[in-house]
C-alpha cells in the first residue's frame, strides 16, 4: 500500500477496540440516562436525591479524572477492573450523566394533558409512562443525543491513557515506531471523524423515522 | 486501605501548584477559543460561499474528532515543521482551537438570533459590512449567549486535565506523580476529583446567575 496507508492495518485493530469501546459505553450511557431522567422526576425524595448526586458527581469532574480513579484508586478500595472494562462503565456513566438531563428535559416537554388524558381512560402510572409519555418524548431527545453520542466516541480516545490499545493507543505505538507523527495523527483524525459521521447519519435516520406520523 | 488523611495533607500543597496551572491553561485557552470561535462564525456568514463551506467543514472535523489526538498532532507534528512550542503553549492552543468550535456554534445561534431587518437597515445607511459587524450585530448577537460561552468554559476547564498527556505539569499530572512515589493512588486522584468538583459547581451556580441576568425577554 501507498504511504501514508501502509499504517492502516495496525490503526484498523485499534479501531475495532474503539468500536467496541462505544458500543459498550452507549447501552451503559443509555441505561444510565434512563434511570436517572426517571429517577429525577420520582415521587420518592431518596430516589431523586441518589440520580441528583450521581448526576453532579459525573458531570462535576472530568472524564479523565474518573478514568484514572477508577483505574488507579478503586483497586485500593478493593475493586479490580480491566482496562476495557474501566473505559466501557466510566464513559458510560459519564455520558449518562449528561444524558439523564436530556431525558427529563424531553419527559417534562410531553403537554401535561396527555398525563391527564391517561389519568381519565385509567391507565395506571406505568402505562402511562410507556406507552403515553415516553413515545413522545424520544424524538425529542434524538438530536442531543446524538451529539452525546459522538462526545462519547471521542472521550474513548482517553482510555488509551490508561494503556487500552484503541485506535489512539495504536497511534502513539506507531508513532514510536516509524516517527511518521504527521501521517499516523491525521489518519488518526481521519478515522474518528468517518466514525463520528456514521454515528451522525445513523441518528439522523432515527430521527427520520420517528418524525413520520408527525 | 483507608483514606489516609496525612498524606493527603501532606501533598496538597503541590497539587494546588498544579491546580494554579489548570487555571491558567482555562483561562488562556478559554481567551484563545472565545476570539476563534468569533472568527469561524463570521467566516462561515463571509459572502465567498467557498470560504463559508470549507470554514463549515474544519469546524465540523475539528469538533468530531478527540482533543486527545488533536494535543497529540500540535505536540509531535509541529516540531517537524520547525514550530517549537512548549507544552504548555501547545496545550492552550490545543484546548482554544478544540473549543473554538463549540464557541463557534454558539456565536451563530446568537448571530442567526439578530433579525434579519438590521442587516438591512445597515445596508440602507450605507454602512460597511466591518462596521455593521462591530456597531450593530455583535453588540445584540452575544449578550444573549454568554451564558452558554460560560456552560463551554465549565467543559472546558474539565479537559484541562488532557494536558497531562503532553507533560503539562497541571493538578492531574501532578498527582500522577505523587501516586506514582508513593503507590498510593487513592488521596491525591480523590483530591483531584474533589478540586474539580466544587469549582465545577460553584462555576456552574455562577452560569445560572448569569442566565437570569441575560435572559430573553
Amino acid at each position: 500500500m501507498p504511504p501514508p496507508f501502509d499504517l492502516l492495518p495496525p490503526l484498523l485493530s485499534g479501531l475495532a477496540v474503539t468500536a467496541g469501546l462505544t458500543v459498550g459505553g452507549i447501552i451503559v450511557a443509555a441505561v444510565a440516562a434512563f434511570t436517572a431522567g426517571l429517577a429525577q422526576l420520582s415521587r420518592h425524595w431518596y430516589l431523586r436525591v441518589i440520580s441528583i448526586v450521581y448526576i453532579d458527581l459525573f458531570r462535576g469532574t472530568s472524564a479523565l479524572v474518573q478514568l484514572f480513579w477508577a483505574y488507579f484508586a478503586l483497586p485500593m478500595l478493593g475493586v479490580e477492573l480491566s482496562a476495557m472494562a474501566t473505559g466501557i462503565w466510566v464513559l458510560g456513566l459519564n455520558i449518562g450523566a449528561y444524558g439523564a438531563e436530556v431525558v427529563r428535559g424531553a419527559i417534562q416537554a410531553v403537554p401535561q394533558e396527555q398525563r391527564e388524558a391517561a389519568v381519565a381512560l385509567n391507565f395506571t402510572p406505568r402505562q402511562t409512562l410507556w406507552r403515553i409519555i415516553i413515545p413522545q418524548a424520544v424524538p425529542a431527545m434524538l438530536p442531543p443525543f446524538g451529539n452525546l453520542l459522538i462526545e462519547l466516541l471521542k472521550s474513548t480516545a482517553l482510555v488509551s491513557m490508561i494503556t487500552l490499545s484503541e485506535l489512539t493507543f495504536q497511534g502513539q505505538m506507531l508513532r514510536a515506531s516509524t516517527l511518521r507523527s504527521a501521517e499516523i495523527f491525521a489518519l488518526v483524525l481521519v478515522l474518528y471523524f468517518l466514525l463520528a459521521q456514521i454515528i451522525a447519519f445513523i441518528i439522523r435516520r432515527l430521527e427520520r423515522k420517528f418524525a413520520v406520523g408527525r | 486501605m483507608v483514606f489516609d488523611w496525612q498524606y493527603a495533607l501532606d501533598i496538597l500543597p503541590d497539587l494546588l501548584r498544579g491546580f494554579w496551572v489548570t487555571i491558567q491553561a482555562t483561562f488562556l485557552g478559554m481567551t484563545a477559543a472565545l476570539i476563534l470561535g468569533l472568527g469561524w462564525a463570521i467566516l462561515r456568514r463571509s459572502a465567498i460561499r467557498i470560504m463559508a463551506t470549507m470554514t463549515a467543514w474544519v469546524v465540523e472535523f475539528i469538533r468530531s474528532t478527540p482533543l486527545l489526538v488533536q494535543l497529540y498532532f500540535l505536540f509531535f507534528v509541529l516540531p517537524d515543521f520547525g514550530v517549537t512550542l512548549s507544552p504548555f503553549l501547545t496545550g492552550v492552543v490545543g484546548l482554544g482551537l478544540h473549543y473554538s468550535t463549540y464557541t463557534s456554534e454558539v456565536y451563530r445561534a446568537g448571530i442567526e438570533g439578530v433579525p434579519k431587518g438590521q442587516w438591512e437597515a445597515a445596508m440602507a445607511l450605507n454602512m460597511s459590512r466591518f462596521h455593521t459587524w462591530k456597531a450593530i450585530i455583535l453588540p445584540q448577537a452575544i449578550p444573549p449567549v454568554i451564558p452558554a460561552l460560560g456552560n463551554y468554559l465549565i467543559a472546558m476547564f474539565k479537559d484541562t486535565p488532557l494536558l497531562a498527556a503532553i507533560t503539562v505539569m497541571e493538578l492531574l499530572q501532578t498527582a500522577k506523580l505523587s501516586g506514582a512515589e508513593t503507590f498510593r493512588y487513592l488521596e491525591p486522584l480523590t483530591l483531584v476529583g474533589l478540586l474539580f468538583l466544587v469549582i465545577s459547581l460553584l462555576s456552574s451556580r455562577l452560569v445560572r446567575k448569569l442566565e437570569a441576568r441575560f435572559a430573553q425577554t
